[in-house]
């Protein structure tokens, strides 16, 4: 029984982890942004 | 001189000089194998009737390393050279170029097999239990099959970071088909169980699509660098 | 365009919660494995939205070796990412529903072989694509899809003549499926399909976003080479 649980929310896990992986680059990138903005 | 086989004959010939001068890649290949066979024997003391059933996927991680090591020096001396850049602007089909190099990298590892069968056979006291000759097509078939996707993906790999790696990384996941069949094969014909017919008509298809494809695609690679 | 976003993420969300629902309550519970085969709801679906986004990727870099596209570029590097993620779900469910099913964690079961196979496949692709210095990289990454595709038969057919040799347990449904499973499970894979889509959005969106900063990092450093700054 815990298997089906284990099994859901090692899903969840993984899919989750690869958002907040995305939202990391992104707001790394935003970061970025305003630095090429003032060189130019 | 600018037909495909002349020039395939041409370049592989003078890689073929090159590596009896110096010979380079078969010293280094033969004692990497050497090696593998000695520390797998350590691992393993299988009785004749264990040997020949694990001794199919034992001989073909060896020559899969040794083979990979050869493939890794394949373009190693075109680079120093700058050779790829003359071919790129030279009328002489591609084609010649990966065909000689992959010919020779197949006749390397043919060499090499050739040399490690005895000793495999001594360590393992191996036997064959099925038509032995099937043997011959399924390592020629093999062997091709490595080859022609090693020499390709080599290619590839020259313009990375860590090209070593890159080549065994991007060559695995592809090959396994063809190394299930060359394993399966070998351990079909040595244990005697089972046909290997299915696994040499396998190899066979694989090779023809494979050798097709890189033909086809190897001038978009060599003019991509 | 932007705006749909939300809205469509909303939707995806309630599908999702709804399938989730279905799959640990709604459906009729499994005779021969119990409550453990609901996994299913998951592994499948899984499997399926993989296998689409990896024929996405061929599909997009069969493009890209014909128009040198660079939007195709995107849509192949991020259907991969997305395809890998997927099949990691595949390979972490399929192991865990195993394990208590047939008491063995690995199973050369073909769904489960050939996910490893595809995802072996694809995470190369996408280490090619991260160390490569060459400034071609969507070509040569092109190429390799083609030759992984090209792969897939045979995989599939070595592994079927494999599994006639060495009898292996085959997870999943035996025989037929009762239609209320059926409806579970097709629920399930639309929710997948939906969350699929929008992960894929996004991280086209950071891809493309990336790509800008990137290419105006390099036209500063070159003006800047040139004394224009």
């Amino acid at each position: 029984m815990t298997y089906l649980y284990a099994a859901y929310a090692a899903t969840w896990l993984i899919h989750i982890a690869y958002l907040g992986w995305m939202a990391m680059r992104y707001r790394r990138l935003q970061r970025e942004i305003p630095q090429l903005r003032k060189d130019r | 001189m600018t037909s495909l086989p002349a020039i395939t004959q041409a370049t592989l010939a003078k890689d073929l000089r090159l590596e009896w001068r110096s010979k380079d890649a078969i010293n280094s290949m033969l004692f990497f194998a050497l090696l593998v066979v000695v520390i797998f024997s350590f691992s393993f003391n299988p009785t004749a009737e264990e040997s020949r059933q694990i001794a199919g996927g034992l001989v073909w991680v060896a020559f899969l390393f040794a083979a990979v090591v050869a493939l890794n020096q394949t373009w190693a001396r075109e680079l120093r050279n700058q050779v790829l850049d003359a071919y790129r602007v030279s009328p002489a089909p591609a084609n010649a170029l990966f065909l000689a190099k992959a010919i020779g990298n197949f006749l390397f590892v043919s060499v090499l097999e050739a040399l490690m069968t005895p000793l495999f056979i001594v360590f393992y006291t191996l036997r064959a239990l099925g038509p032995a000759w099937q043997l011959i097509p399924v390592a020629m078939l093999g062997t091709w099959a490595l080859v022609v996707n090693g020499t390709f993906f080599a290619a590839m790999s020259i313009r990375t970071r860590s090209r070593e790696i890159m080549l065994p990384l991007l060559l695995f996941p592809i090959s396994i088909p063809a190394l299930l069949a060359m394993v399966e094969g070998t351990s079909a014909i040595l244990t005697g169980e089972a046909a290997a017919k299915f696994w040499i008509v396998l190899l066979a298809v694989y090779d023809l699509v494979f050798t097709t494809v890189s033909l086809l695609l190897f001038e978009t690679i060599l003019h991509a660098e | 365009m932007k705006r749909l976003f939300p809205i469509f993420g909303v939707l995806t969300l309630i599908l999702l919660s709804f399938a989730l629902y279905e799959a640990l309550i709604g459906a009729p519970t499994e005779q021969t494995m119990g409550e453990v085969q609901r996994i299913f709801y998951y592994h499948v679906p899984s499997a399926w939205t993989a296998f689409l986004l990896f024929l996405i990727n061929f599909g997009a870099s069969v493009v890209y070796l014909i128009r040198r596209n660079p939007k195709a570029d995107a849509v192949a590097a991020v259907t991969a990412e997305v395809g890998v993620i997927f099949c990691s779900v595949v390979l972490v469910t399929g192991p865990i529903w195993a394990r208590p099913v047939w008491g063995i964690w690995w199973t050369w079961d073909m769904r489960l072989t050939l996910t490893l196979v595809l995802w072996l496949i694809y995470v190369s692709y996408l280490m090619l694509r991260r160390f490569s210095t060459s400034s071609q990289t969507p070509l040569i990454a092109a190429v390799l899809s083609v030759f992984g595709a090209l792969d897939v038969p045979l995989v599939y057919f070595s592994i079927w003549y494999f599994r006639t040799q060495h009898p292996s347990p085959v997870i999943g449904r035996g025989g037929s499926l009762d239609p209320r499973m059926w409806h579970v499970l097709l629920i399930n894979w639309a929710a997948f399909l939906c969350f699929a889509f929008l992960v894929c959005w996004s991280r086209y969106r950071l891809e493309r976003l990336q790509r800008e900063v990137e290419e105006t990092q390099a036209l500063e450093a070159l003006l800047e080479q040139r004394g224009v700054r």
